[in-house]
């Protein structure tokens, strides 16, 4: 609520103290008040700074739901806004919105979480897709070791993400090495604490030998790992998947989780920030084939749908976790 | 004996009274305001796609100011419009065609606010309690229903309602809204119907003695509600082209703001159509001004809070002063 509130102040006293800049870049993120999205702000800011003459609007709903990002959205066509770049709450659902922003002459691209492909000029993956569900379902095996129940507890239904997560989990899941680990159970948290660790208490019910959960989401992952800690489950349970340092290092201390990871959402923020200003200033295209340099984080590729990817996830544990959660 | 005039003496004062006075008073400030706080206010398209962010809550806005007028509330509005929409793309998804998918949808609103209606007049259980019992129902069957999947394809005149505009310029729904608000401040101010709307607000007991068929009217009004939000639930289906279970979440309290700002008394018994037009062109323009600035949702909803204290409590703010000065 605080960090909620100083947001609220702070965008106020920015808007009327920004400077006229040559081109102004709104980063829409799902839902304010988000750690992952907040470190995102920051990386976005440093490329505005590194490039120059670039204003960085940093906004996004108060409910993640796709209605109130599109008023958002709309705002910000209102605006005239230069470049939008969207975290999406909801593929279809934005694709409109994303359609009528381009055909008022901005530039829109998605990152995080896609859009579908007539909403957008280019999709920005954190990471490879095929990667990270690799990556959650191999921490898994070294959490809870290669025997015994696991299960999924997922942001929305409908996260364009997390659902290729998990298809490219179930690929990973089918080698030979996973035989003895049994996926029982895939629950949907919607990326709010509450439920999600509500769902998590229902999984320890559910399922009285589950031994493991993967959550593909910063939100998610907490509350598992709270719900663990809360219900005497440690070292009975271990939590795995997708986390900031900040918030998972009292939980890898407790040991409810063992091993996590995450691509870095500053730069991803920055990578997004320094697309939007390559598309909308003419210098590229963002169509399939092309490679675009971003600042520190290289040449990023674009591939098939014009979608691109990043950087690998970054793995946690109790070696590191506390020199990264000083970060983000 | 002393003589009583026809009218009362005219004064000046008496206009701060006037509920819609202030609302429309609170809504030029607001014009004024936006439009010296950012140069993108005053401009044709933004305030025409502004529309498109409240049309569907005003059109619902207008049937629940009935249902409170006559001393109901309907909690459920925003289940239904998820019920109607999970209708609406399950239909299409089975191959109907595009006017019998539309009627199932309406009728799926309706045959909702005709259970609530039902279950309020035949076990004389207040509609808060009902309503608050059938969101959650309305809601948990299509989270049931729908469970992890949703619906992304709808008919094209569907999604052609949902996003356009007649003669490029305006949305079927604010159109839609603007003409069904004519509708209801002729049935409410200018017939029977209406005036007996306002005397079972007032005294459901007093009304059920001269005659009027209380229970009829509640349940046709609850039926009605449903009905409206279906239409809404056909319009912002076809806005975003989506459907999932938390479609329209929270709405319910929004659009029960719309109309207790647009001065209808929350009891029942009294209230305007135009006062709640005004109301929901005070939020729309609030909300948009807001976003203009890129304030956060949660800075919106702050100034909702504080817009419906003042501007609620500002007539008895007058009416204490004026009996302190007597």
């Amino acid at each position: 609520m605080k960090k909620l509130f100083i947001a609220i102040i702070s965008t106020i006293l920015f808007t009327f103290t920004a400077n006229a800049a040559d081109m102004r870049i709104a980063l829409v993120v799902k839902g304010l008040g988000i750690g992952f999205f907040e470190a995102a702000a920051e990386g976005g800011q440093e490329a505005a700074n590194e490039i120059g003459g670039v204003e960085v609007i940093y906004t996004g709903p108060a409910t993640t739901t796709a209605e109130a990002q599109i008023e958002v959205i709309n705002s910000l066509i209102a605006q005239k806004v230069d470049a939008i770049a969207i975290s999406a709450n909801d593929r279809d659902a934005l694709a409109s919105i994303g359609k009528k922003a381009m055909e008022r002459g901005i530039t829109v691209i998605s990152w995080d979480s896609g859009i579908a492909e007539e909403g957008r000029v280019m999709n920005l993956d954190p990471s490879n897709t095929a990667l990270i569900g690799s990556s959650n379902i191999k921490w898994m095996k070294n959490s809870m070791g290669d025997e015994g129940e696991f299960a999924i507890l997922s942001a929305t239904s409908q996260a364009t993400n997390q659902n290729a997560w998990i298809e490219e989990m179930k690929k990973e899941f089918a080698k030979p090495e996973y035989s003895k680990m049994k996926w029982v159970d895939t629950v949907y948290g919607d990326d709010l604490f509450d439920k999600s660790y509500q769902e998590a208490l229902g999984l320890f019910k559910k399922h009285p030998n589950l031994k493991g959960i993967i959550s593909p989401t910063s939100v998610g992952i907490v509350a598992a790992a709270k719900a663990v800690e809360d219900q005497g489950l440690v070292g009975k349970v271990f939590v795995t998947g997708l986390g900031l340092p900040s918030e998972m290092k009292a939980h890898v201390k407790n040991g409810s989780a063992v091993q996590f990871g995450i691509w870095n959402p500053i730069d991803l923020g920055y990578a997004a920030v320094y697309l939007s200003y390559q598309i909308a200033s003419g210098a590229y295209s963002g169509q399939e084939g092309e490679c675009i340099p971003t600042g520190r984080m290289g040449e990023i590729c674009i591939g098939a749908g014009n979608n691109a990817a990043m950087a690998d996830p970054f793995v946690f544990d109790a070696s590191n976790i506390d020199k990264f959660a000083e970060i983000f | 004996m002393s003589i009583i005039p026809d009218k009362p003496p005219f004064k000046l004062l008496d206009i701060l009274y006037k509920k819609e006075f202030i609302l429309l008073i609170v809504l030029i400030s607001i014009l004024i305001i936006n439009s010296n706080l950012t140069p993108y206010f005053l401009d044709l398209y933004n305030l025409i796609d502004s529309t498109f962010l409240f049309s569907e809550k005003a059109i619902i806005a207008l049937t629940m100011t009935f249902v409170i007028i006559a001393r109901h509330i309907d909690l459920s509005v925003a289940s239904i419009i998820a019920v109607s929409s999970c209708v609406l793309g399950y239909t299409t998804s089975l191959g109907y065609d595009t006017w019998i998918v539309l009627l199932l949808t309406l009728f799926s609103g309706a045959l909702c606010g005709a259970f609530n209606g039902a279950i309020i007049t035949k076990f004389a259980i207040s509609s808060i309690i009902v309503t608050i019992g059938t969101m959650s129902l309305f809601r948990g069957l299509t989270y049931s229903f729908l469970e992890d999947s949703y619906y992304n394809k709808f008919p094209k005149l569907v999604t052609n309602l949902g996003s356009g505009y007649l003669f490029g310029y305006i949305p079927y729904a604010f159109l839609t809204f603007i003409l069904l608000a004519f509708v209801f401040a002729f049935i409410l101010h200018k017939t029977s119907v209406g005036k007996k709307i306002y005397s079972i607000g007032n005294n459901p007991d007093a009304a059920q003695y001269t005659g009027i068929a209380v229970d009829r009217y509640t349940f046709v009004l609850f039926t009605l509600n449903g009905l409206f939000s279906a239409i809404a639930a056909i319009f912002l289906s076809g806005r975003l082209s989506s459907v999932r279970p938390n479609i329209a979440f929270g709405w319910e309290l929004e659009i029960i703001t719309m109309v207790v700002l647009g001065g209808v008394y929350i009891y029942g018994g009294s209230g305007s159509i135009l006062g709640v037009v005004i109301s929901i062109f005070i939020l729309g323009m609030l909300s948009f001004g807001l976003g203009l600035l890129n304030i956060p949702g949660v800075g919106i909803i702050i100034f909702t809070g504080l817009l419906l204290i003042l501007s609620i409590g500002f007539p008895s703010f007058v009416r204490t002063l004026r009996r302190k000065n007597e």
